[in-house]
């Protein structure tokens, strides 16, 4: 039975840690397929984070913290949008800057508002989102693998972890059974063959940069709003590259890039739960080595797995109509 | 008199500095094959995408059916019945080719009733074609002449009453060609307009009832195809009259400066592409080698030029082997031995594309003075002497500052040419020396090649241009299948001969 709930509370962990991973690659998802490379997720994710804390904690309320993280995550899309698409410059650069940009921005902020660098204050419980208890969890717990399943892995999650598996197969309806869907997929592979089919390829691709600001601040506020209950410095930690290399390793599709999310999510879950664990036979594992872990696997997948993947034809570059 | 369904008055395009299009007037009758004609860079592609919609003129306007209207984007045009199948196709390459149809046309948020109805009028308006298209196939998994099928189609499904077609017949093999010529005469039966872009004299004569010629962005004239030929048509097109044969002098043969003696070669894949070939040139002959593409043509030069190894067999340059397996001279020190090297492929081995042109110009040649001196380029003699070798050889525009890729396919193949010809080569290795090149280039560098014929360079041309090899060669021998299947004196022979030969049946 310890070890029935074992793994319980570790698939229960695998679910909440990749939620962010989730909304960050369904976002990647959104600009890559309309032909933008989008390596300002973490960056926006951070500005995500910090925007959902301070809004929750000046107007009390979490979901309008998170209203203003979508808000000021559109935002720096479309400035990633009005540098790459509109004035076609480099993707990759206006992408890093986006990056470097909020590094800075988030810890002076904080420093300035709240005197703290980086740290914003702790945000009361009606200040954050809370684990939600599905209905007659406690009742069913006993009752053997349903209420398991029901209690220990289904119920008891923030209301993100939900959202984030409920946006993937939207996703998938979205871009591959809407016209909508149809078009984003081909302003990323020819550009001009949606010009010339009298679409405007600049509107497509900010659309698509839309959607993404929204998804991203999803997993923003997830982690300032709802599994932590402030924002502090860095805390995206490098989950934006990470669901970025899910999304590669999952071709730019939303089902395969969801398995390479929980894979990554795992693998953080498996780490947390192998700390300070004895082994048999290999005793103790550095803790080092063990939090190494999920980004060994991404370098090990990256480098090994993804050379058949095959990127939407025109991603990166910008589109020039006249010559 | 009909009234046009399509009319043009005063229409301008500039980009930057360049103008594109200036004044340009024209009519185009309903259910005609109407031709527009000129040279590469003329501007018939920039005026057909504003007729598209892609572009917008400067100034203008266009009617159609006697209505002004105005078109802001492609949506307008396809909208009016104008439809364009581009040079290189608007296809989406991993869609299907009903996805790429109804794309931006989809009729619906969410697929589904309309799907079923797009995909029953397409499989209609196949059948009424004869258009023999798989709608669920990927356009990946199409041939060329397929794709160009499919581009028609969306047209037609997107309502075409006007069909443009730019440089159509560019890709194809002689069989797409004759298939198309087949479907856009039964368009026209059919009551649909279409307007061909092309700068091939041959298909206008073929296919058109009335042409236009256009020249350095202007429309220089019309006619009725009926009322002009050829010769006419190209004349108009260059602004001067042309030659479309070469006048040669009889040939001055000398003795024998290159040879290959049994020479194998194989290509990046380790196939033997090249078997057991022999042949010799002689001072002051141009030596044609014809052949459909693919024949080991490619790898023979490349091995003759020194940039691919030599699997047996040598090659011998004034009598000195300069060429086998062990060992192979490069193009450097064969340049300086006296060969040069015109490539086949101009945009991946003749040239750097993104360099300016006076760099191209001296390129190989870059340290040497006068251009370089201790390491140092001048500056001021390259220019100097790229204004006098551009002027000479008609390079246009006369801008040695220019990147290259801004020029014109036979502009680029000038400046290669300019640079390979100056120092005075004893033999000469060419590769289709006028692909992509328009008329008036075409003449002109055939008459180099003639030129350096009469000083008494040994010449070796491989073009899979017929008339081209017997137009220029004093003999002509034959590749099928890496092997040399037949050698004539281009006496008398005609193509029909050759072109048994070359398909490895005589």
């Amino acid at each position: 039975m310890e070890f029935l709930s074992d793994i319980a509370s570790l698939i229960n962990s695998t679910l909440r840690i990749s939620t962010p991973l989730v909304f960050a690659a369904m976002a990647g998802i959104f600009a890559e397929r309309s032909g933008v490379i989008d390596f300002s997720l973490e960056g926006k994710m951070l500005m995500a984070a910090f925007v959902a804390a301070v809004g929750s904690y000046y107007l009390g309320n979490p979901w309008l913290g998170l209203l203003l993280a979508i808000i000021v995550c559109v935002c720096l899309s479309m400035l990633h949008g009005f540098a790459s698409v509109t004035h076609k410059g480099d993707q990759v650069v206006s992408c890093v800057a986006i990056n470097i940009l909020i590094i800075g921005l988030t810890t002076a902020l904080a420093a300035a508002w709240f005197g703290q660098a980086g740290l914003t204050p702790t945000l009361n419980e009606d200040q954050r989102f809370l684990e939600i208890h599905l209905p007659f969890a406690d009742a069913l717990r006993d009752i053997p693998v349903i209420g398991t399943l029901y209690s220990d892995i289904l119920s008891g999650h923030y209301v993100f972890v939900y959202l984030a598996y409920l946006s993937v197969p939207l996703v998938f309806w979205i871009v591959f059974k809407t016209s909508f869907g149809l078009r984003l997929r081909a302003v990323g592979e020819n550009p001009s063959a949606v010009d010339t089919a009298g679409i405007n390829v600049f509107t497509m691709r900010y659309k698509a940069l839309a959607i993404n600001g929204v998804l991203i601040a999803f997993a923003g506020a997830h982690l300032s709003t709802a599994v932590n209950a402030n924002f502090f410095r860095e805390m995206s930690a490098g989950r934006g590259y990470l669901a970025l290399a899910a999304m590669i390793f999952g071709k730019w599709h939303p089902k395969t890039a969801l398995i390479a999310c929980l894979l990554f999510g795992f693998t953080d879950a498996l780490q947390i739960r192998l700390q300070g664990v004895e082994l048999p036979a290999i005793g103790e594992i550095p803790v080092q080595l063990i939090q190494a872990l999920p980004y060994i696997l991404t370098v090990v997948l990256l480098a090994g797995f993804v050379g058949k993947a095959i990127a939407p034809n025109a991603i990166g570059q910008p589109y020039i109509k006249e010559r | 008199m009909v009234s046009p369904i399509l009319e043009l008055t005063d229409i301008n395009k500039s980009f930057g500095h360049v103008q594109a299009n200036k004044n340009i007037n024209l009519k185009i009758n309903k259910g005609t094959i109407h031709g527009i004609i000129g040279e590469n860079g003329a501007g018939k592609s920039t005026l057909m995408s504003i007729v598209f919609g892609l572009y917008q003129a400067n100034s203008g306007s266009i009617k159609i059916n006697g209505k002004e209207i105005n078109l802001r984007s492609p949506r307008d045009s396809i909208i009016n019945g104008i439809g364009m199948v581009h040079q290189h196709f608007m296809l989406v390459e991993n869609f299907t080719v009903l996805e790429n149809i109804i794309l931006g046309f989809e009729g619906e948020t969410v697929f589904g009733e309309k799907l079923q109805k797009a995909k029953e009028d397409l499989e209609k308006l196949c059948k009424t074609y004869n258009f023999n298209i798989d709608l669920d196939a990927t356009i990946s998994d199409l041939s060329v002449g397929f794709r160009q099928r499919v581009e028609i189609l969306k047209s037609l499904y997107r309502g075409a009453e006007i069909l443009i077609l730019d440089e159509p017949t560019g890709v194809l093999t002689p069989q797409e060609v004759d298939e198309l010529f087949k479907i856009l005469r039964s368009l026209k039966d059919e009551g649909k307009t279409i307007v061909l872009i092309t700068h091939k004299l041959i298909e206008i004569m073929d296919l058109t009832s009335e042409v236009s010629v256009m020249r350095q962005g202007e429309m220089v004239g019309h006619t009725k195809t009926e009322d002009t030929s050829k010769e006419q048509l190209a004349e108009m097109m260059v602004g001067r009259s042309v030659l479309l044969r070469v006048d040669k002098k009889e040939i001055k043969k000398g003795e024998t400066i290159f040879k290959v003696n049994n020479l194998s070669v194989k290509d990046d894949l380790d196939v033997t592409r090249v078997k057991d070939v022999n042949l010799e040139i002689c001072s002051g002959e141009i030596l044609g080698i014809a052949g459909v593409t693919g024949n080991g043509q490619t790898e023979l030069l490349e091995a003759l030029s020194g940039i691919r190894k030599v699997e047996s067999g040598n090659i011998e340059l004034f009598g000195e082997k300069i060429s086998d397996q062990n060992n192979f001279l490069n193009p450097r020190m064969l340049k300086e031995k006296g060969l040069a090297h015109v490539p086949e492929d101009r945009q991946r081995m003749g040239l750097i594309s993104d360099f300016k042109a006076h760099e191209n110009l001296i390129f190989g040649y870059h340290d040497q003075e006068p251009y370089s001196k201790s390491a140092i380029l001048n500056n001021k003699e390259i220019t100097e002497y790229s204004n006098k070798v551009m002027q000479e050889y008609d390079v246009r525009p006369n801008s040695p500052n220019l990147i290259t890729s801004n020029f014109s396919g036979g502009n680029q193949q000038k400046i290669i040419l300019s640079r390979e010809l100056n120092e005075n080569p004893k033999v000469l290795l060419v590769g289709q020396p006028t692909r992509g090149v328009d008329i008036g280039a075409i003449e002109f560098i055939h008459q180099r090649l003639i030129d350096m014929r009469d000083k008494g360079a040994a010449i070796l041309l491989a073009s899979v241009e017929l008339d081209e090899i017997l137009s220029l060669s004093d003999r002509i021998i034959v590749m099928f299948d890496g092997k040399i299947v037949g050698e004539k004196e281009n006496k008398n022979v005609t193509d029909r001969e050759l072109g048994l030969l070359m398909a490895g049946v005589a």
